[in-house]
């Protein structure tokens, strides 16, 4: 038994051995950050020209500095003008008038059934549930043949009720699954215990359950007002010039000249129609994320 | 759809309510008597909204496909009202036939709407298995970066919602101006690409368009798949000397399984019923005409034969769903189902 040199040798092992996994760390770390870096990248880069283009002037439309060189707000001010048949204005007011009163609807319809199918039991539960679920799979255009005719028959094409009555369609199945994977998360228990102290379920439900909920409902509200705020199928075919939702009106952007696409006031448009959701992404960013991917892995 | 290794993520999917074991009282059967009666007051005004928006515009839409189109009759050319059609406007997308000046019906010829079928199905296709294929390497590889712990994730995390919350119509504009002859695509490759001016460049336009805008989605999806891998696990694995693609190919995709098929599915489904992109994007010129688009094109021309076409549609949309639950194992129902709510 040599007592002397085999704890040496090994404790220069381990160090190389320590050393070996620091230095790989360190590597799969710097991997990490350039994985990171790409993601940022490309999820952001053409977001960023959009924005960016949306300050060039006109005669800069194509000029690839990272940077504004010829700053201007002309063409946030081109986005509105109505002279070559642009309504973006009007269709920002109409965006906002659906995507509120669908929203509302949703959740008022929704809020409901999303109780019963997380806390109630009962027959044909799964059936319910998985015809919610295939609603909001529906191929939309299915849908469009017989409301175009429909429409066009009572004289409801180019109404407001005729972009919102379809559109629930696509949001209320949201709401409902995105509420009931929400309500499965409640602290029922609190529910419970109002019950003994004497309340009726109705009123366990409003004084309890409710101001526990809001949270879960506001969430649901964006991910309900985004959903509608996006439709454009629907929205394209049903609307009329007074009617158009901004999808709508920046798909069919028209410029001065009619073989020239007016990019510049594009991109004006379309950072005015994404950043008040893109900053009320960001600021929900987790109860948006819990919302959307609730109940697909639980 | 137990996977063999360790608990499944799913959960029971009786809600909060315990579940109860041994023989039913007369109490219990009372209980279950009344919630399905408060169930069925709260579900109602849902489900009727359902059947106004959806079920009747499916029925109707079925009665219509076998309903004549309206129009002009070409032997006589005098007004006529349609009357019932049989199967004849299913046959003719399938065969691509088009009513014959004379009577009867002939190959529809190049360039009409009823020639485009075939062609329409085969982009739809291809859109799907290519965009999904895509979105979901990237958006697993994308997951797997974000599950790290590393400073600034939160960052990452935030910012792959930025595409998903940019509307589709705002997308297709930003990706036409980046593949603009002059734009940006072409001056950092120094090519000079008409993009949306020939076929293949324009499906390609459409496909990167695409993973660009809902690969954040799939991520997303795949990330709370990842999180629910309790970390136990790993150490163990690590402990008994996995080496790191043993890790993965054994306990990462067999656990995430689960939601990853439900992601799966329900991007299948979205990118089946494309419409947005293409339509905005190339206006469904050189082959990039999807299903949807064929349908809304063939609208202003025939609401009957439109029908038919949407209910085909529709049809294949239900056939790729059942063969993802059936035979994949995608449950959709029992995880509740809270992913398709990505793009619309």
């Amino acid at each position: 038994m040599s007592t002397g040199t085999a704890p040496t040798a090994l404790r220069a092992e381990q160090d190389r051995g320590r050393r070996a996994s620091q230095n790989r760390e360190k590597w799969a770390q710097a991997r990490t950050y350039i994985s990171a870096a790409v993601i940022l990248i490309w999820c952001l880069a053409p977001a960023y020209w959009m924005v960016v283009t949306a300050f060039r002037e006109v005669g800069f439309t194509y000029d690839t500095s990272l940077l504004p060189t010829h700053v201007t707000l002309d063409n946030f001010i081109t986005a509105f003008d109505t002279s070559f048949g642009n309504r973006f204005g009007q269709a920002l007011l109409n965006s906002i008038f659906i995507g509120v009163t669908v929203t509302v609807i949703s959740l008022v319809i929704g809020v409901f059934a999303a109780y019963a199918l997380a806390r109630l039991n009962f027959r044909f539960k799964y059936l319910v549930l998985g015809f919610i679920l295939g609603a909001s799979m529906f191929p939309g255009v299915a849908l469009i043949t017989p409301l175009f005719q429909l429409f066009t028959n009572i004289g409801w094409m180019g109404t407001y009720q005729a972009l919102i009555i379809p559109n629930i369609s696509f949001v209320l199945p949201l709401t409902v699954y995105t509420m009931t994977s929400f309500f499965r998360e409640m602290p029922w228990e609190l529910e419970e215990s109002a019950r003994v102290d004497g309340c009726t379920q109705g009123q366990a439900f409003r004084k309890v359950i409710m101001p526990l909920a809001a949270p879960a409902i506001f969430t649901t509200a964006i991910l309900a007002f985004i959903s509608s705020w996006n439709e454009f199928l629907i929205a394209s075919q049903l609307s009329s010039d007074a009617t158009q939702p901004v999808t709508v009106a920046i798909a069919s952007f028209a410029g001065a000249q009619p073989n020239q696409i007016p990019y510049t006031a594009i991109m004006a448009a379309g950072t005015i129609v994404t950043i008040p959701l893109v900053i009320l992404v960001l600021v929900f960013q987790r109860k948006i994320v819990a919302g959307l991917t609730a109940g697909a892995v639980k | 759809m137990a996977t063999e290794l360790g608990p499944t993520p799913v959960k029971p999917a009786s809600g909060g309510t315990p579940v109860h074991h041994g023989p039913k009282g007369v109490g219990e059967d009372n209980k279950i008597l009344s919630q399905g009666k408060w169930a069925s007051w709260l579900l109602a005004p849902t489900i009727i909204a359902l059947a106004v928006v959806i079920v009747y515009p499916i029925i109707s839409a079925i009665v219509m496909s076998f309903q004549k189109d309206a129009g002009l009759d070409p032997v006589t050319g005098l007004f006529t009202a349609g009357g019932p059609a049989g199967v004849q406007n299913y046959v003719n997308w399938i065969a691509q036939q088009c009513a014959a000046p004379g009577g009867g019906t002939v190959a529809c010829p190049p360039g009409t709407l009823g020639a485009q079928f075939w062609s329409a199905t085969a982009t739809t296709f291809l859109f799907t298995v290519i965009t999904v294929t895509f979105e979901t390497i990237l958006g697993f590889w994308m997951a797997m970066i974000m599950a790290r712990t590393f400073k600034g994730r939160s960052l990452v995390r935030a910012a792959v919602l930025v595409p998903w919350a940019i509307p589709t119509a705002v997308t297709a504009q930003l990706w036409l101006f980046i593949f603009a002859f002059e734009g940006i695509a072409n001056k950092m490759f120094n090519a000079s690409i008409l993009w949306t001016g020939s076929e293949w460049p324009a499906k390609w336009a459409v496909i990167i368009a695409d993973t660009w805008k809902t690969t954040p989605f799939m991520a997303l999806l795949i990330l709370a798949g990842l999180q629910m891998i309790p970390a136990e696990v790993y150490e163990a694995a690590k402990v008994d000397g996995a080496t790191a693609w043993q890790r993965f190919r054994l306990i990462t995709l067999p656990l995430v399984k689960p939601a990853l098929m439900v992601a799966v599915l329900f991007r299948t489904l979205d990118a089946l019923r494309m419409f947005d992109l293409p339509y905005i994007l190339t206006g469904g010129a050189n082959n990039t005409t999807t299903l949807s688009i064929l349908v809304i094109n063939q609208i202003r021309q025939g609401f009957n034969a439109a029908a038919a076409l949407s209910t085909i549609t529709f049809i294949i949309i239900f056939i790729v769903a059942f063969i993802f639950v059936r035979f994949l194992g995608a449950n959709v129902v029992e995880q509740s189902g809270a992913t398709g709510k990505g793009k619309k």
